[in-house]
């Protein structure tokens, strides 16, 4: 999708969205920020979320990231130097074919590789945390490699503590 | 309530339980992988009044439930049935239960005293005619009576088999509802038979991965309710918890007991990095156990204490590893095709239970502790988790079915791979942990 299409997404998104504190968890769509924010507001979390891409893919059992990944976690970490305001919570998720265990420690991983990469363009230490869901919270439901490749990911969730 | 038997049955002599004509003792050998189950009879126990009645129809239900359930054992229905059991003290008339070929009898009798009950029962060898053992008699609340028939089980699977028994016996696990992108989860425990079911927790935040203590007083599981996923141990009596002392702001779980209750090892993360610490529950002090920049989890005790099977990635993909209980060097023990995971050390020592991922299929093993005589012993989409019956004999594990409406459930397989069943339960069920035999 090009960037026109995304902002585009992101009206769409917007008119539905209401006001709240954050921008929510992984699985929450857009939402919050509709109140102040003009749409198509680059400094808006809608934005972060659907322009810039709030996540990255793995490969199966990797926590590499790919040429398309660090594109994306180089543009979430410019808007993040650039909204100073807001925190992040980078969620790890693996798909279902592993053992819950090992998928709880393969997701810290993957939230792990986000950060750091975020970390080396210049977002501070102190505004990014991690957590790993593991298996437990798949996007896509079906058993097959195309919803297993969604599944794989790690999400930049923002907080704030400005209120609307 | 409990009185304890001595093995009347070791040292005799493998009799392959022809199915028409026995002539050994009566004895059943669950290493070999028994091919034709032991028929045998439990006519409905005597109730020594109308008020009885029902938990002598009840407790008899069980006690068949529990040995047919094994595979090892197949019942004669009364229908079947010849002889009629209507004095418990009567002479047993044998030629009444040869006819039948029950090669093993049960005869019992039930009675109510206001709300005690007492269960007396003995076991037959039919076609020696003779009792095996003394007769038992359990009391206790009238409540307990499925206890008290798990009991009368447990006492004749031992003396036929000369093993350990499983039957009064607890499993804690995870209760599951919800679509897999919406799933809400609940501690739970049950019966190993599915009765008797109880939340222990809420569905408001996800817990994972329960395991009970030694004594089976306390379970210590994985919940995200600070936000994170920390580890919790519950006393099951009182369903009161608490957050064990792990560091704040990191994640830890994967917690298990050490055999004497009074540690448990489990896995932390930080920087991305998961390695194993060992905490005394007394002083909530941890220390480290491995320090390397591979996944390190799902640890498991030697039944005496010394030892600690594992998972890492250190070789690039998941393998099990033992290394000593206070840390060290690690050795690794899987070297099949396939990545292997959570291995659980059987309660008699000589077998570690994995789950093995090869060719895009989930099994269910066992090998010996020095990686040799590897089994698999199931197949599916997703079977994970092993947990072994307190006697080594049977393991239960989750599996889960494909697809957008795929649904978890319990099931269990003993150890030659035969006998494969499903629990039922209200809910879907994941991660399992068998009790040790209740006192």
């Amino acid at each position: 999708m090009n960037i026109l299409g995304k902002i585009s997404a992101v009206f769409a998104v917007m008119t539905l969205a209401a006001c709240a504190g954050s921008t929510g968890g992984d699985d929450s769509g857009a939402s919050g920020y509709a109140g102040n924010a003009a749409a198509g507001d680059p400094t808006s979390p809608v934005y972060f979320q659907q322009a810039i891409g709030d996540r990255v893919f793995f490969a199966v059992d990797q926590s590499t990231l790919s040429d398309e990944a660090r594109a994306t976690l180089e543009a979430q970490a410019q808007w993040l130097i650039s909204n100073p305001d807001y925190t992040a919570v980078i969620e790890g998720h693996a798909d279902e074919r592993g053992t819950r265990e090992y998928n709880l420690a393969l997701g810290a991983r993957r939230a792990n590789a986000a950060r750091e990469f975020l970390i080396s363009r210049g977002v501070a230490p102190n505004r990014l945390t991690t957590i790993s869901y593991g298996k437990e919270r798949p996007v896509e439901i079906c058993s097959s490699e195309s919803c297993y490749s969604r599944n794989r990911r790690a999400v930049t969730v923002l907080a704030s503590d400005l209120t609307g | 309530m409990t009185k304890y038997l001595v093995g009347v049955l070791l040292g005799m002599v493998l009799a392959a339980a022809p199915a028409l004509a026995q002539t050994g003792p009566l004895r059943i050998e669950i290493t070999e992988g028994v091919i034709e189950p032991m028929p045998y009879a439990v006519p409905e126990f005597v109730p020594d009044s109308p008020a009885a009645a029902e938990y002598a129809r009840n407790i008899t239900q069980v006690i068949m439930s529990d040995l047919t359930g094994t595979g090892l054992f197949r019942d004669i229905p009364a229908s079947a049935q010849i002889g009629k059991v209507t004095d418990f003290n009567a002479p047993v008339q044998f030629a009444d239960w040869k006819a039948v070929n029950a090669q093993a009898l049960v005869t019992g009798a039930v009675s109510l005293s206001g709300s005690r009950l007492t269960v007396r029962f003995r076991l037959w060898d039919v076609f020696a005619g003779t009792e095996l053992g003394n007769g038992l008699q359990f009391a206790g609340s009238a409540d307990g009576w499925r206890r008290m028939a798990h009991k009368v089980a447990d006492t004749v699977y031992s003396r036929i088999t000369g093993e350990g028994a499983y039957f009064d016996t607890r499993v804690v696990f995870v209760a599951e509802t919800g679509p897999k992108n919406d799933r809400r989860k609940r501690l739970a425990i049950m019966d190993y038979d599915g009765a008797n079911l109880q939340y222990l927790t809420d569905s408001s935040a996800i817990v994972l991965a329960p395991r009970f203590s030694p004594t089976g007083d306390r379970v210590l599981y994985t919940s995200y309710e600070s936000g994170l996923p920390r580890i919790y141990m519950m006393d099951v009596g009182k369903v009161r918890r608490r957050l064990l002392p792990t560091p704040k702001g990191t994640m830890s779980f994967s917690p298990r007991f050490s055999p004497d209750g009074r540690t448990v090892v489990y896995s932390m993360t930080q920087g991305g990095n998961t390695d194993l610490y060992a905490m005394n529950i007394a002083t909530g002090k941890s220390v480290r156990l491995t320090n390397s920049p591979s996944i390190e989890t799902a640890p498991s005790f030697s039944p005496d204490g010394s030892r600690i099977v594992f998972e890492s990635d250190r070789s690039g993909t998941q393998q099990l590893y033992i290394m000593p209980a206070s840390g060290g060097e690690a050795r690794r023990i899987s070297f099949g095709k396939g990545r292997y995971g959570t291995p659980v050390w059987s309660p008699r020592g000589d077998l570690i239970a994995f789950t093995k991922q090869n060719k895009g299929r989930f099994h269910i093993g066992v090998m010996r502790t020095d990686g040799s005589e590897e089994r698999l012993l199931t197949a599916s989409f997703l079977d994970e988790g092993p947990t072994w019956a307190p006697n080594g004999r049977v393991i239960m594990f989750t599996r889960e079915t494909q697809g957008a409406n795929g649904r978890s459930s319990l099931y269990t397989v003993d150890i030659t791979g035969r006998n494969l069943r499903q629990l039922r339960t209200p809910d879907g069920a994941t991660d399992p942990s068998w009790s040790p035999l209740q006192k």
